[in-house]
């Protein structure tokens, strides 16, 4: 390569020398990859809306305990985590390799107190009578939106607190860098995201007022 | 410009370390601890579904908003990323809306009384 073609290529963002966003291809790919899930969900959940509205027989079986209590402790659990998933992150950006994955274990645990909580509420459910194709109080679409939005939220969890369990493992020994934290600290903060929307569509829009 | 194309590039490429504050970070989480307390205590409210709806999605873009811009820190990234990934998105989103979501409201206001 000439000098001046070196110059060229250094000189503008979009010719290809490098990164018109001065981030790595890690943190863009999982930017794409929140962008393209960030849809699934969203059309998801405006498919619940839509039946919400329209059927005026929708359930309202979340009663203040254990429904909405519950719910509520495992918005706590997430949005803690995701404050030590942020520590965690800028720790990794100090080189505080072994308080990062300090940060990294509190989160895998929220993850895990969040996944506990989601089960008992879904064996609460279940032992009521509801599966995804019926229930005893209303429209029979009720299980199917629930049991499918939040287990598809779940297996999102889920495979993030076995990503942070590898990252925790990667980063500490070595393997990995604070820039690898980083993308996986994404991934975290978007299931957290997804959350802020699935808790008050799911169950505040459902609350029993008579609790 | 520069006489030194490699060490441009390792700058352009380097992430912006600018990362917040633990203070900045333990603010926006109570504020979002806050916005939860709000959307529970509204939901007792007795108002008509579809107007819940929109107050709690509301809500929830005010705090998806937060959780963007200071948890994952695209407050901090340049703006051709944000403008890469968000207009895309509310695009999209918007699309599903306009397109679906009318009917729903549509049908409830068809039903028997």
């Amino acid at each position: 390569m000439s000098h001046s073609e070196a110059e060229f290529t250094a000189d503008s963002a979009w010719s290809g020398g490098g990164s018109p966003f001065a981030i790595n291809s890690k943190k863009l790919g999982m930017w794409l990859f929140i962008v393209s899930d960030s849809l699934t969900f969203s059309a998801l959940l405006i498919a619940y809306a839509y039946v919400r509205l329209a059927s005026p027989n929708w359930p309202r079986p979340f009663e203040l305990w254990p429904g909405i209590a519950k719910s509520s402790l495992m918005t706590l659990a997430l949005l803690s985590s995701s404050l030590t998933m942020v520590m965690g992150v800028a720790a990794a950006h100090r080189g505080q390799r072994s308080r990062t994955v300090k940060y990294l274990w509190a989160t895998i645990a929220f993850g895990v107190a969040f996944i506990v909580l989601h089960a008992t509420e879904w064996v609460t459910l279940i032992h009521e009578g509801v599966t995804p194709w019926s229930n005893p109080w209303g429209a029979p679409l009720f299980g199917g939106t629930f049991f499918g939005l939040t287990g598809l939220h779940m297996l999102h969890v889920t495979i993030g607190v076995i990503y942070l369990a590898v990252m925790s493992w990667g980063y500490g020994s070595g393997r990995f860098e604070a820039d690898d934290v980083e993308v996986s600290g994404l991934y975290w903060h978007f299931v957290d995201l997804v959350w802020m929307f699935i808790f008050p569509m799911i169950y505040l829009l459902s609350v029993n007022y008579k609790s | 410009m520069s006489a030194h194309p490699e060490a441009l590039d390792t700058e352009a490429i380097e992430p912006l370390h600018v990362v917040g504050t633990t203070r900045l970070f333990v603010m926006v989480w109570v504020a979002l601890l806050g916005l939860t307390v709000v959307e529970v205590g509204l939901a007792y409210e007795r108002v008509p579904v579809n107007v819940m709806l929109t107050i709690l999605i509301g809500l929830s873009l005010i705090k998806s908003a937060l959780i963007i811009s200071y948890f994952m820190h695209l407050r901090f990234e340049r703006l051709g990323l944000f403008i890469l990934l968000i207009p895309v998105m509310v695009f999209c989103i918007s699309m599903m809306l306009l397109v679906f979501f009318p009917d729903s409201v549509r049908l409830m206001n068809m039903r028997p009384h």
